[in-house]
């Protein structure tokens, strides 16, 4: 079996790779905002601590 | 604790990838498209398994009022979110060709969709409610009350004369090929990973947003800079 083959799913390639292909985005997005919320947090907190030096 | 679920979730998925694409034989009736059935479950029990899990966290926090199980709730919400989205997503993809229609308005497909919007239901809840604790409570309400859904789907395929096909893996043994139960469990371990994972990580910058006013979150902040 060739890569051509692989890829081409028997006919179903679009359906296949729409299912993992959206997993894998759902994946990627939603560790991309969870760690960009703690980026936020920790930013804030920073900020907060600087504040109350002055 | 995140990175080490984070690691072994990521070498489980390759495993799990692994077996449903290469170890993993062509069905005899679906061909090759069953192959989506090594995501489409996993997604669908963890939708399910973490529903159950948000519901008791939740449950917890409004018997005893513990802060952080109400938290650990609000972490999980918006993963199984996903994973029920992931779950009508990867069904649609499966149904058109083995089905001929992306959606019906079956029994199982049906529950389904609710859970995903008593998910979104509770994180809408939760946010529309400036007061935390407050907010806490109305959702924990909402999360036990939804949770009534989850066996209806787990036994809609059994009550209802559906579409959807019954389960294939049943206690008294399985109509599954060795390596396409392997594929799937392995996937299953690796969402489940991931999703501790994640949530965790999640759970940790809400504990720091709402706590950003004690002492000790100041005292952390001390020691980081």
């Amino acid at each position: 079996m060739n890569w051509g083959e692989f890829f081409a799913m028997n006919g179903y390639a679009w359906y296949i790779w729409g299912s993992f292909g959206m997993a894998l985005l759902v994946f990627i997005v939603e560790i991309v905002m969870v760690r960009h919320r703690r980026a936020l947090i920790l930013q804030q907190l920073h900020l907060m601590g600087n504040a109350e030096d002055l | 604790m995140v990175p080490w679920f984070a690691c072994s979730a990521a070498i489980m998925f390759v495993a799990g990838l692994y077996i449903s694409f290469f170890v993993a034989p062509t069905d005899i009736q679906q061909g090759e498209a069953y192959r989506i059935m090594f995501i489409h479950v996993p997604a669908s029990i963890l939708s399910m398994f973490i529903y159950l899990v948000m519901a008791g966290y939740a449950a917890l926090g409004l018997i005893f009022n513990t802060r952080l199980s109400s938290m650990m709730a609000s972490a999980l919400a918006p993963t199984g979110a996903l994973l029920a989205f992931l779950s009508l997503w990867t069904g649609a993809l499966w149904g058109k060709p083995m089905w001929g229609a992306w959606w019906v308005w079956d029994a199982r497909l049906t529950s389904e969709l609710i859970l995903l919007f008593l998910y979104l239901g509770f994180i809408a809840l939760h946010a529309s409610i400036d007061d935390p604790r407050r907010a806490d409570r109305a959702s924990a309400l909402l999360a036990i009350i939804g949770s009534v859904n989850v066996p209806i789907i787990y036994f809609s395929v059994q009550w209802w004369n559906t579409l959807h096909q019954g389960a294939s893996v049943k206690l008294t043994g399985t109509s599954m090929h060795v390596a396409m139960q392997q594929g799937m469990y392995t996937m299953m371990l690796a969402v489940w990973l991931y999703a501790i994972a994640v949530s965790l990580l999640r759970v940790r910058s809400i504990i720091l947003e709402r706590e950003s006013k004690t002492q000790w979150v100041s005292e952390l902040m001390e020691i980081k800079r």
